[in-house]
């Protein structure tokens, strides 16, 4: 059976401003481009990336910090544009980027599930049915009036955890979210990634614990200032990433 | 093209939420809640004619209900093009780390700017009522009105959302602008006091003509002319097409000054 691709980086650069100086009004952007001062340092965060996943691949991506992982994650999600290169996404994503970043905290949990869902692409009435599941797994039942203001962080993270893996995503990216919540949290969260894994879920996988990326992933991109180190199975890079650091 | 309308379909409920999120938030903890929206627009038209029916005599009939219909347009304006202006950088945290079609949080500020505009429209109505202002056949027309002057805020909307994310002076100065434009609108004032050469500075005034057309069928019964109705959507489609061009252009650059 031929490999079906799921997210093909076509050699990705991707090139940041360094607002040295940053023109926050007119004034100042006449003046310097008057005075031909327009000038920004720049930085690739990116350096002409390339690597395939394919259906039912679960993809770490790892390096230290600054290395260019959330960047990548990022122009997988389609949150940033790459500056040059390609990437195309067959299927739909559902990002886990970072727990609560569609929460408004000023809505109750309930109207927060609906919000979120719509983000994700859901209506109200598919929301509906995932209601109970998402209560159930989150374990906030007592809680689900409450503004998500007056939540912890660990309270947050369950309900975004429980949102954006609702229903069966092509493609699911997990940014060092297993850090948060307890043990046992942590653990049901991993479970239930698994269950998608069977269900075909691809997974985009960010971690430092390398632990955890071995135990989850069988391919891994390893990203060092930015350019791709190495791309490949698993064991062996993990091995070898253990080695260097 | 289908595949803009069918990223379009897919956020739909996303555009419902963030319109119901803008009204909740905005009307949360107040005892009256979502009445205020009528109130509001009661009030003022209150204060305001009581102010100037005492302070200047104008040659008006119905003076409050004049104040009003022109209050419903220009509130409208003023509130939709406000909102959008904030739209982009307000939503900047979740810009940052979800992919969402931008012009979504530009629509949804309009979109919750005409529900409000629907209460105080409603308020208009209550006071036709309460004052026994014969209601004619000429009000069914007013969608016509309305429809361009929602579409033209929505393609200014989008361009001083677009500029705004580069210049935050922006913000500051169309609070100035706003309130230049209130008086170069005949929100308040007949257009009969007017000089000739400020009368025709304020008949420029893309909002002027779809005030009096607004007017011309709710309070005056007859319908507005051919011209008029032409210039006005000529205006509405200028702005709309700059408003989409400006906005497309620019928005995979928002990411990098929010």
């Amino acid at each position: 059976m031929e490999k079906q691709t799921v997210v093909k980086v076509d050699h990705v650069s991707m090139k940041f401003n360094l607002s040295s100086e940053k023109f926050d009004s007119f004034k100042e952007y006449f003046i310097k481009s008057l005075k031909k001062q327009v000038s920004f340092d720049e930085f690739w965060a990116l350096k002409d990336v390339s690597f395939e996943v394919f259906k039912g691949d679960s993809l770490g991506l790892i390096g230290l910090n600054g290395s260019g992982k959330s960047t990548m994650l990022k122009t997988i999600a389609g949150v940033l544009k790459p500056t040059k290169g390609s990437v195309e996404v067959y299927g739909n994503v559902a990002p886990l980027i970072e727990l609560g970043a569609g929460f408004d905290f000023d809505l109750t949990a309930r109207e927060n599930v609906y919000l979120n869902g719509a983000l994700l692409g859901y209506s109200r009435k598919i929301m509906d049915q995932y209601y109970q599941d998402i209560v159930d797994f989150s374990e906030l039942s007592d809680f689900m009036d409450v503004p998500v203001k007056n939540f912890s962080s660990g309270m947050v993270s369950r309900l975004a955890f429980a949102i954006a893996t609702i229903g069966i995503p092509d493609i699911l990216i997990v940014d060092e979210v297993l850090s948060v919540g307890d043990f046992r949290f942590q653990q049901k969260c991993e479970k239930r990634i698994r269950t998608m894994m069977e269900s075909g879920t691809t997974i985009l996988f960010v971690s430092h614990s390398i632990e955890q990326v071995k135990s989850i992933c069988n391919k891994i991109v390893w990203l060092e200032k930015g350019q791709l180190r190495k791309f490949g199975d698993a064991e062996v890079i993990c091995e070898e990433y253990s080695k260097c650091y | 093209m289908s595949k803009y309308i069918q990223n379009f379909l897919k956020f739909n409920p996303l555009l419902m939420e963030l319109v119901a999120r803008d009204i909740k938030i905005k009307y949360r903890r107040s005892v009256l809640g979502v009445l205020w929206t009528l109130l509001n627009p009661l009030c003022m038209m209150i204060i305001l004619s009581v102010v100037f029916s005492n302070l200047f005599k104008f040659d008006i009939e119905n003076f409050p209900l004049y104040i009003l219909s022109g209050q419903v347009v220009f509130n409208f304006f003023s509130d939709a093009t406000n909102g959008a202006l904030s739209s982009i950088i307000g939503s900047a945290a979740l810009i940052k780390k979800v992919y969402v079609p931008k012009y979504l949080f530009v629509l949804s500020r309009v979109f919750s700017s005409f529900i409000n505009l629907m209460a105080s429209f409603t308020a208009l109505l209550i006071v036709m009522v309460a004052t026994r202002t014969e209601l004619h056949w000429t009000s069914f027309l007013v969608p016509v009105p309305l429809l361009l002057l929602v579409l033209f805020s929505l393609g200014i909307g989008l361009i001083l959302a677009a500029i705004t994310v580069k210049f935050r002076d922006v913000m500051h100065l169309y609070s100035v602008f706003i309130t230049a434009l209130l008086y170069l609108t005949p929100v308040i004032y007949p257009m009969s006091i007017l000089p000739t050469w400020l009368y025709k500075i304020v008949m420029l005034n893309p909002i002027t003509n779809i005030m009096i057309m607004f007017r011309s069928v709710m309070l005056n019964n007859t319908v507005f002319s051919i011209s008029s109705l032409v210039v006005a959507i000529i205006e509405t489609a200028a702005a709309l097409v700059i408003g989409l061009y400006v906005f497309y252009k620019n928005q995979d650059k928002f990411i990098l000054n929010i």
